[in-house]
């Protein structure tokens, strides 16, 4: 009974997150440019749902390997302050959880992974990834995976760890776009 | 009737054509008399609906509504005497077309907000083609008593136009966000009116004189042959047909880096605020090179935004006094006293969440999209997604009064969030007593809620209700169970329907509903 409310649960919060994804994806074809608060609220839907999508898998396969809280494209509150924010039915997950939150802060360090996509060429060739790459994090089906166009003569390099994280841009959206293009 | 070629924005409804947005009118329920159209080219004849209601009516169904004191709806038809000032050939047909389902209506024309003006003489439109159409009432005249103070189309303009951005490739909607009057001080009427990134300030004025009898030019403006004149005389003023022209005396520009979402002036009526996501700025009206900033809360990493401000307005009568609302669900008021940037709060209004109710949309249900002053200034109102709250400025850990506005929706997040429905921006005003409180919903629902009396009313802005002498009933959404008769399924409700913005006449009871791209103003019964 709980596996499968567990399991609506998680396809529930896959879907959430791919209906987000295209939200996200479509508004910056929208008109008068991406809306700050339109997007900050998608950004928190997205956060709820990749936390309860987590947090139903490792109720599904405690004994598995720990789930790698991948990173959102819109890494929104990021920090100490953050509080992963769990719905009420799902109180026995709690445990669950904290393993992945106090993921959160080093995987927060690791830099700029895409949702759903490896994103190697914004990591440093150096630093070897901690996390276990589990079912989670391969690209869903339901994703399309594509890289950013490259000018002729250019050439892909791995960027210097944090330079995603910094806001070069005056708003959270133009962060996002960065972010978001190479996870497709 | 021949199409017109011309863009639906761009026509200046001088072909006549089937297509020309002027004869489509954005209100549905409004055409321009030509009388008061002078510049933009002759329309067809006014006509207003009007609807009638009494207070006692927009109660629930406990009470049916007796005879003497229904909610009635009168349909004017236009004079003959305007059919002949007409240029257009088919009068039947314009008409006809202008009742059309709101599914042909571009989307230049759908209405993105109203507001009377502080008399309520006058009430003002915005649209999402970036102009605006402010209606008058009429004078009431001894000779047709039924006609009293019908709203006809005073003076249309164009406010805003889309622009580019070049830095960031972006372009820049024309829709006006938000009109605010400002209290008249002579003849003309002032107002400002905000697209996402500019404000302007509009001066509406009357002209019925022009002068004639110039010495160096003939009556058509040719310059004259000066061999030709050989006495001179001094220029008088003739009478002519009243002409209502607007003029931007001011553009407030350059200020915000995010979407501006509302304007608000001061009871000072020197400064006005304008609002975006992040920053809210002082201007002074007489003063359009600079603005202050007294509300910034970008944090230096933008990585850590977790709210922003969805809108703000003055005190009514403390001028020193603002409250702004945030998309937490919390408000703060600010004394502009204490420090040049407020970002200190002197109250902080927040009503800790019920953890029962936690869901993945909890956020975005619990972003406020509008916050009201009450007219007294003791109250602020507050609509988030399912509810209106009232706000006591010396309470600030729970509201005074919750409503609920539509809760049947609370088990359809998730579709609503699909279909962006979650998102739509409410918004709620007060009527000019403070007792009732009014907001919309999907359908073309509205509701009021009486404070004093604890009883609300739905009522539906639709053409089937406009009709003459019809009687606006309550409507009732029917959340489980058997559904009776006059009900409405949850699952019937049209979402793209959606009542958005509303407007309280600030002495009457005269209401301004906008549905989609139509207009609808609901007046009181006189018996």
């Amino acid at each position: 009974m709980s596996a499968t409310t567990a399991m609506e649960v998680n396809a529930e919060a896959r879907r959430i997150l791919a209906v987000s994804i295209s939200k996200l994806y479509a508004s910056r074809t929208q008109r008068g440019g991406l809306r700050l608060h339109r997007s900050l609220l998608l950004s928190m839907v997205m956060r709820s749902a990749r936390d309860i999508y987590h947090s139903s898998r490792e109720s599904e396969a405690p004994s598995g390997p720990q789930p790698a809280p991948a990173e959102e494209p819109m890494e929104v509150g990021s920090g100490p302050g953050e509080q992963a924010e769990l719905p009420a039915p799902q109180p026995e997950l709690e445990p669950a959880v904290s393993p992945a939150e106090t993921a959160e802060p080093g995987s927060a360090e690791e830099g700029c992974d895409g949702e759903f996509a490896e994103d190697k060429e914004n990591r440093s060739p150096a630093r070897q990834s901690r996390k276990r790459r589990g079912k989670a994090s391969a690209a869903p089906d339901f994703l399309p995976s594509k890289r950013a166009r490259l000018e002729p003569g250019e050439e892909r390099y791995a960027a210097p760890l944090g330079s995603c994280r910094v806001g070069a841009g005056e708003s959270l959206t133009a962060l996002s776009l960065n972010r978001v293009i190479p996870a497709f | 009737m021949t199409k017109c070629s011309k863009d639906a924005l761009r026509c200046d409804n001088s072909c006549g054509g089937d297509n020309c947005v002027k004869q489509r009118t954005k209100c549905a329920l409004l055409i321009k008399s030509a009388a008061s159209t002078a510049g933009i080219g002759a329309v067809p004849a006014s006509r207003t609906v009007s609807c009638w209601m009494r207070p006692e009516v927009w109660t629930g169904p406990a009470s049916p509504p007796s005879p003497s004191s229904s909610l009635i709806c009168r349909y004017q038809d236009p004079e003959p005497a305007d059919l002949s000032m007409e240029e257009e050939s088919d009068t039947r047909k314009i008409n006809n077309s202008f009742l059309r389902d709101h599914n042909y209506a571009t989307e230049a024309d759908i209405i993105s907000t109203v507001e009377f003006n502080s008399s309520g003489e006058l009430l003002a439109t915005g649209d999402k083609g970036g102009r605006v159409v402010v209606f008058q009432r009429e004078q009431e005249s001894k000779s047709q008593p039924q006609r009293r103070g019908e709203y006809n189309v005073y003076s249309t303009f164009q406010s805003h136009e889309p622009e580019f951005d070049y830095l960031k490739s972006l372009e820049i909607e024309e829709k006006i966000n938000k009109i605010k009057w400002l209290p008249q001080q002579n003849a003309a009427y002032f107002l400002l009116s905000t697209n996402d990134k500019t404000v302007k300030l509009w001066k509406i004025s009357e002209r019925d004189k022009r002068p004639e009898g110039y010495n160096l030019k003939d009556e058509d403006g040719r310059i004259k042959d000066p061999s030709t004149i050989t006495s001179l005389r001094v220029p008088v003023l003739q009478p002519m047909d009243l002409m209502v022209e607007a003029t931007a005396r001011r553009v407030f520009s350059n200020a915000h880096t995010y979407h501006i979402n509302s304007i608000s002036v001061n009871s000072d009526l020197q400064t006005f605020i304008s609002t975006d996501d992040l920053r809210v700025n002082l201007w002074n009206l007489e003063i359009t090179d600079r603005s202050f900033n007294i509300v910034d809360i970008k944090p230096a990493n933008m990585e850590e935004l977790t709210e922003v401000i969805t809108s703000a307005e003055f005190h009514p009568q403390q001028c020193h006094t603002f409250a702004y609302s945030s998309s937490k669900g919390s408000i703060r008021l600010c004394d502009m006293r204490q420090a040049a940037l407020c970002d200190k709060h002197c109250k902080y209004f927040e009503e800790p969440e019920d953890p029962s109710t936690r869901s993945f949309f909890s956020e975005i249900i619990s972003s406020i999209s509008d916050v009201k002053f009450s007219h007294n200034g003791r109250y602020l109102m507050t609509r988030d997604y399912l509810t209106v709250k009232v706000w006591d400025l010396q309470m600030e850990n729970k509201p005074l009064e919750t409503y609920q506005v539509h809760d049947y929706l609370r088990g359809k997040l998730c579709s609503l969030y699909e279909n962006d429905c979650i998102f739509d921006k409410f918004e709620c005003v007060w009527n000019g007593s403070d007792s009732v409180i009014m907001t919309g919903s999907y359908n073309n629902f509205f509701r009021m809620f009486d404070r004093n009396t604890k009883r609300d009313v739905t009522l539906e802005a639709s053409r089937e209700n406009s009709k003459p002498r019809a009687i606006l009933k309550p409507r009732k959404v029917c959340v489980g169970g058997k559904r009776r008769k006059d009900e409405i399924s949850v699952d019937s409700l049209d979402f793209s329907k959606k009542i958005l913005h509303t407007t309280w006449h600030p002495h009457e009871n005269i209401i301004a509903v906008a549905a989609t791209n139509n207009l609808y103003i609901f007046q009181d019964k006189v018996n």
